[in-house]
């Protein structure tokens, strides 16, 4: 299951709601306002580290870019529009 | 694979319908078939050619017509949360068509994927 | 799209998940209109309560003062249609104090960590 989240988790509980019902192992993108939970240097990024231990987590390019968005948290991983898609092809979606 | 697309939030609002088109469009160019694209909701306000923003803005509906129109895909708009916000077929651009909600399973039943763009 | 579908006698198996309380946004509503038209595609339909979804389908309902529809007597109907898989977190029912006797409906208590395996079941399922 790729889970999708798209607020920022500043403001939004989504990605903890995902993360109750989120098998370990299963990947997650950020994409929308949700890429801000990729930055480095925020006050989330210890948590951010300690998700990355149980899921790969995806960041989408393209929403990074139009933010101004470039210092990400070791381990979070890029993908652009056409790399979200390869991931919907190998997994099924909960948006969150 | 076969696609369906779910937009249940309206253009410029929210950045819901923008990123639903740009993965639509890269669907499209992997060589995936979009089943259909459902306007639910709010989502149905991305369908209406009385949109008029800033020439200096893209214009989500006449983006949405073109994909429609040069791939040939089906875009349904939900006809009870459309009547419910003043959207008819008088209203609706190229490449939109009124449907029922039925429409949204028979895309579930098919789809090998259904993606979900909300607010 | 229809005539393909015909030659397909396979039941898919179908969910909705409520994760958003009722009334505050139509997505509960609008959720509630899915589990309906889908039981009317006789297929494999499943319905999930989780997080703020649990307040859907709370006992006690009364929108007269302010005008809204109320849509809790439908969640009843759910049996009528024959849809008979409902289920709801626990974790998200017990953490916003209520109980299963709260409820309109009766759904089977599952616990979180089945949740996604319920979702990854399914051919597809919607949030609202």
């Amino acid at each position: 299951m790729l889970h999708l989240i798209n607020e920022s988790p500043f403001e939004s509980k989504s990605l903890d709601d995902c993360l109750k019902y989120a098998a370990k192992g299963s990947p997650i993108l950020l994409f929308e306002d949700a890429i801000y939970g990729a930055m480095a240097g925020t006050s989330l990024e210890e948590k951010m580290k300690g998700i990355l231990a149980d899921h790969d987590i995806y960041v989408l390019k393209e929403d990074l870019a139009m933010r101004g968005v470039d210092q990400l948290i070791d381990g979070m991983k890029e993908v652009d529009c056409t790399g979200f898609v390869g991931l919907v092809e190998e997994h099924k979606t909960a948006s969150w | 694979m076969k696609f369906g697309i779910m937009i249940t939030e309206g253009p410029y609002q929210h950045e819901a319908s923008d990123s639903a088109y740009q993965f639509t469009k890269a669907a499209l160019a992997k060589g995936h078939e979009i089943l259909r694209v459902f306007f639910y909701q709010d989502g149905v306000l991305n369908s209406t050619k009385l949109m008029e923003p800033q020439a200096d803005d893209r214009h989500i509906q006449k983006q949405w017509s073109a994909l429609a129109t040069e791939n040939g895909i089906e875009f349904i708009v939900c006809v009870a949360a459309a009547k419910r916000r003043g959207i008819n077929d008088t209203v609706t651009a190229d490449g939109f068509k009124i449907g029922g909600l039925g429409m949204l399973t028979e895309l579930a039943i098919e789809a090998d994927r259904v993606v979900e763009f909300r607010a | 799209m229809n005539e393909e579908m015909e030659e397909n006698e396979e039941m898919a198996k179908l969910m909705i998940v409520f994760r958003t309380a009722p009334y505050g946004s139509i997505y509960a509503f609008e959720g509630l209109e899915n589990v309906l038209i889908m039981a009317a595609y006789d297929q494999d339909i499943s319905v999930l309560f989780v997080d703020d979804g649990v307040y859907a389908i709370k006992k006690g309902m009364d929108t007269t003062a302010t005008g809204i529809k109320n849509f809790s007597p439908t969640f009843r109907a759910m049996e009528a249609y024959d849809i008979e898989k409902v289920f709801i977190d626990r974790t998200s029912m017990e953490e916003r104090g209520l109980k299963l006797e709260d409820l309109v409906v009766e759904p089977e208590v599952v616990e979180a960590e089945a949740v996604e395996k319920m979702m990854e079941e399914q051919k597809n399922f919607f949030m609202f």
